[in-house]
């Protein structure tokens, strides 16, 4: 945590202990609505600090970040961080924060959200946004089932895994999210496991500096439901899986790596490539086509 | 506030309502449209597409009305005044982002050009079915703004008070035209800009600690917005909120919260009310209509009236928030309203209510497809003097 430096645009008012002993991140979260709803050893809080840190890592000017969530366990992470945050509808997130992109091309918009929003209700928001290069970064937090309503099946639940909708195994084929993500359009895909704190920090940063659509999967472990139901354990016995089973593969060819029931995890930054974003793309394409005529969108102080 | 001169279209046109539309909301300061082909509105979003390149407007085509409602949303948020166009199956899809847009208190303006319905029903044919949909469509409890044209020359000035009174309000207004006001072309007058009268959005400029994103003290007002990007780290939700916009989860938020979202647009109805009436003084009997079949309806009475018939004519321009208060004391003073409308009864069973037996409800029903025939509503009109 050494290269996180303390956050210097602090407005808060927050009865604490003295500054010195202030948990560098505090200024990023509305304390005031902790404690939080996520069940002890979750992974999604592990996945805000990667994203507080690379957000800091990032030095972009945060009030000009917005975070989009959609419905689920991982939908609540905009709801405490201390950004400008929207709380969407299930599996619109992505649609929303296009629309809050398109509408104010200043501002960086990241969605924070789980696999069934993303993949499932939102998966054609997902693609048609990758699709576009959207400039939003996506950050989809896996936990192989829909947590907040009680563990059912989702759409990445591996085939046998057992889940409350699912009560024989699943026998679905589930969706491989980078494999989607690059075929749909990215120009960033990486993965990594709730486990790889300092790598997905880093994939983070990386993509909020992406112009265009950034897509990073984190597996996260589900203690509650999913560990339960499979008996795999607790949230500890789960990173320790992932310890042994997770296999970083730079560069891997993204249709190679479906995630079977309890196997190999192969993770990292898969593609980094270069390609016109949307604000980018339209902009030059209107000007070119319209010539002196053309006025681009002024944003939000235009009118 | 006055318009901005680079959005109007200042002079005469021969054009549709669907065109006139786009150009009321281009006029009225709009510059973000998310949408999604379908007869009979594209028109709307294909003007939109031509002109906001050349006026720094935004225009995307989504993969859905799903995905375009919750853009119209997240867009507003960002700051640009921001509408969809769409016409009934399209209208039904966008029920989930409407209510997201009435919960987080966001300006924006729906435009419905009503076709036959349900399901794909009547694509190119007019119909009026949507009324209540427009009214209860979205889940949970809420109050809307509805708005029906009767010109071409209407969906170009209302289309500019459809976003007044979405900025007024913080409140989607749906602007419900159909098939045959989209499609109908006839001289539309776009006057100078100095001349549109325009409500700019109320951003807060106040202290951080201080703003509030929304307003629940009972005066039924809305409080300020702010922008994303301005510094303020707001979190708006579309769970039951406080005024803070953080998530309660519980009964006396939700009443706060809910009839809030109620009783600033029914406590304001007076004040959101725009009625035509005509020679309803010594009126037996009241014609209530909209949209197209208030032109039909017209010549309906101007028969009766002929005829020697105490008939007057009340065209609802906002169907939404109904008129209570004012049926309620007309009732006592008519023997029958009179409710042509192209759907099988729907803005007449509102009627019905609000008259309480007092007066005679006679609807007249047509199923979509065309407007009805003025002999139609002239028997119902004999029917309700007698």
């Amino acid at each position: 945590m050494s290269e996180i430096s303390a956050p210097t645009t602090s407005t808060l008012k927050i009865p604490q202990a003295p500054d010195k002993l202030q948990h560098p991140m505090t200024d990023f979260l509305r304390t005031e609505r902790l404690p939080h709803i996520w069940c002890s050893t979750c992974g999604i809080g592990t996945v805000i600090t990667a994203f507080i840190a690379g957000l800091q890592k990032s030095g972009l000017d945060r009030n000009k970040v917005s975070v989009v969530s959609g419905i689920g366990c991982s939908g609540r992470a905009a709801g405490y961080l201390r950004l400008d945050s929207f709380h969407s509808t299930h599996g619109r997130a992505v649609p929303f924060a296009t629309g809050l992109a398109l509408g104010n091309p200043e501002l960086k918009v990241v969605v924070i959200s789980g696999d069934g929003d993303i993949a499932a209700i939102g998966g054609n928001h997902f693609i048609h946004a990758a699709r576009r290069n959207m400039n939003l970064t996506i950050i989809c937090i896996n936990n192989f089932n829909y947590a907040m309503t009680g563990g059912q099946a989702g759409p990445t639940t591996p085939e046998e895994a057992n889940a409350s909708t699912a009560p024989f195994g699943a026998y679905e084929f589930p969706f491989n999210l980078p494999y989607l993500a690059e075929s749909s359009g990215a120009v960033y895909v990486a993965r990594w496991t709730a486990l790889h704190i300092r790598r997905t920090t880093k994939s983070i940063a990386e993509a909020l500096l992406k112009p265009g659509f950034s897509f990073i999967e984190v597996v996260s472990p589900c203690p509650t439901l999913y560990a339960r139901r499979n008996r795999l354990g607790s949230g500890l016995d789960l990173m320790r899986f992932y310890h042994n089973s997770a296999k970083i593969q730079h560069g891997a060819d993204t249709r190679d790596i479906d995630i079977d029931y309890q196997k190999e995890i192969v993770v990292g930054k898969f593609i980094d490539k270069e390609k016109p974003d949307f604000y980018t793309n339209r902009d030059q394409f209107l000007s070119k086509k319209l010539g002196d005529k053309y006025i681009p969108y002024r944003g939000p102080n235009g009118h | 506030m006055k318009a901005d001169p680079i959005g109007v279209a200042t002079g005469s046109h021969y054009i549709d309502g669907d065109h006139a539309c786009a150009e009321g909301a281009i006029a009225a300061g709009c510059r973000f449209l998310a949408g999604y082909p379908i007869t009979p509105s594209t028109e709307v979003a294909e003007r939109m597409a031509e002109r906001f390149p050349k006026v720094g407007g935004m225009f995307i085509q989504m993969e859905d009305e799903l995905a375009s409602m919750a853009a119209v949303v997240g867009a507003a948020w960002a700051g640009p005044k921001s509408m969809t166009v769409t016409s009934g199956p399209g209208f039904s899809l966008m029920m989930e982002n409407l209510g997201l847009a009435i919960m987080m208190e966001t300006p924006c303006v729906v435009v419905n050009v009503q076709r036959g319905g349900p399901s794909t029903g009547l694509p190119t044919l007019t119909g009026q079915a949507d009324m209540m949909q427009a009214r209860w469509g979205s889940h949970g409890d809420y109050e809307i703004i509805a708005i029906s044209p009767n010109s071409p020359q209407e969906c170009f000035d209302l289309t500019v008070k459809a976003f007044n009174l979405s900025e007024k309000y913080r409140v989607p207004v749906l602007f419900m035209m159909d098939e045959c006001v989209g499609h109908m072309t006839e001289k539309v007058v776009i006057p100078e800009a100095d001349k549109i009268d325009i409500v700019p959005r109320n951003f807060y400029k106040g202290k951080k600690e201080d703003y509030r994103p929304y307003k629940f003290n009972g005066d039924n007002s809305v409080g300020p917005m702010i922008k994303a990007g301005d510094g303020y780290n707001i979190h708006i939700t579309g769970l039951t909120h406080d005024e803070r916009g953080y998530p309660v989860i519980n009964a006396d938020a939700q009443d706060k919260n809910v009839n809030h979202l109620v009783d600033k647009i029914i406590k304001n109805e007076e004040d959101i009310r725009m009625i035509e009436t005509d020679q309803i003084d010594d009126a037996e009997v009241i014609v209530i209509s909209y949209g197209i079949t208030s032109r039909v309806a017209l010549k309906a009475v101007q028969d009766a009236r002929a005829a020697g018939m105490k008939v007057g004519i009340m065209r609802l321009i906002t169907v939404w928030p109904f008129p209570e208060k004012l049926i309620k004391k007309l009732s006592s003073k008519v023997k029958a309203f009179i409710v042509p409308e192209i759907n099988l009864g729907q803005v007449s069973i509102e009627v019905e209510r609000c008259a309480a037996g007092k007066a005679t409800t006679i609807g007249v029903p047509h199923a979509g497809g065309w407007v009805h025939d003025p002999n139609d509503i002239l028997k119902a009109i004999k029917k309700g003097v007698k």
